[in-house]
């Protein structure tokens, strides 16, 4: 079972994507989906503390139990308008 | 005469957006007042001469979160009629609009509130980024000053 991880700015880019499956297994949490991109990219660590989490389109904070089939999205900090 | 209840429109997209469109839809006849903020590409940012920006969303949750923002500007200031926020994403050159919001509202008070709240929550809590693209040919993610960012 997977969840799908939805990267954006400096993750896309580091990434070259803006998607991607990642395993499932119970009691996955939010912030575990980022460590597991930290590992191959160890270059975006320093975002943490910037990093917000957001699992099918709402916010949640880092512990955020993840469902397979969640779509989680890691959101480095906002600049629209 | 019917009493109209309150509408809103959210768009996000790649296409120029439109000051009339925006304008019309925020009117109604219940409204005294249309407030209308246009955001820019400014030539520069922090000093430094901008080539352009580059847009990017989390669409369905960008636009859901809107919605979210229209609701709870809606409770605030409850005698709002219309709200509208369209967004454009893609390369945006200096002058090019990136942003409008309109509220239309019997009275200026409640219209220039709304209007301001849209626009100041849309910046922090909306899921679509910039990225700076200087004159020298260097770039940047908006929104977080860190040094590792190359």
């Amino acid at each position: 079972m997977e969840i799908r991880v939805r990267l954006f700015a400096a993750f896309q880019e580091v990434l070259g994507t803006d998607a991607l499956p990642m395993d499932w297994q119970p009691g996955l949490r939010a912030i575990d989906v980022f460590s597991w991109v930290c590992e191959k990219h160890p270059e975006l660590a320093p975002w943490q503390p910037h990093l917000r989490f957001a699992v099918n389109y709402e916010f949640v904070p880092p512990e955020h139990s993840l469902a397979a089939g969640d779509e989680v999205a890691l959101i480095p900090p906002v600049s629209g308008g | 005469m019917t009493r109209e209840s309150f509408s809103w429109d959210v768009q996000i997209g790649d296409r120029p957006l439109d000051v009339g469109v925006v304008y019309h839809r925020a009117e109604a006849p219940a409204n005294g007042a249309v407030v209308l903020m246009s955001g820019m590409v400014r030539q520069e940012t922090q000093g430094r001469a901008v080539q352009c920006l580059d847009y990017q969303a989390y669409q369905p949750m960008a636009e859901q979160q809107l919605r979210y923002l229209i609701e709870r500007c809606q409770q605030q200031v409850p005698e709002i009629q219309r709200a509208v926020i369209h967004h454009r994403l893609g390369r945006l050159f200096v002058g090019e609009l990136s942003v409008l919001v309109a509220v239309g509202s019997p009275h200026r008070a409640a219209a220039f509130e709304a209007c301001r709240f849209l626009i100041d929550r849309l910046k922090l809590e909306v899921p679509i980024w910039k990225k700076e693209i200087w004159g020298d040919g260097t770039a940047r993610w908006a929104g977080v000053d860190v040094a590792f960012q190359s």
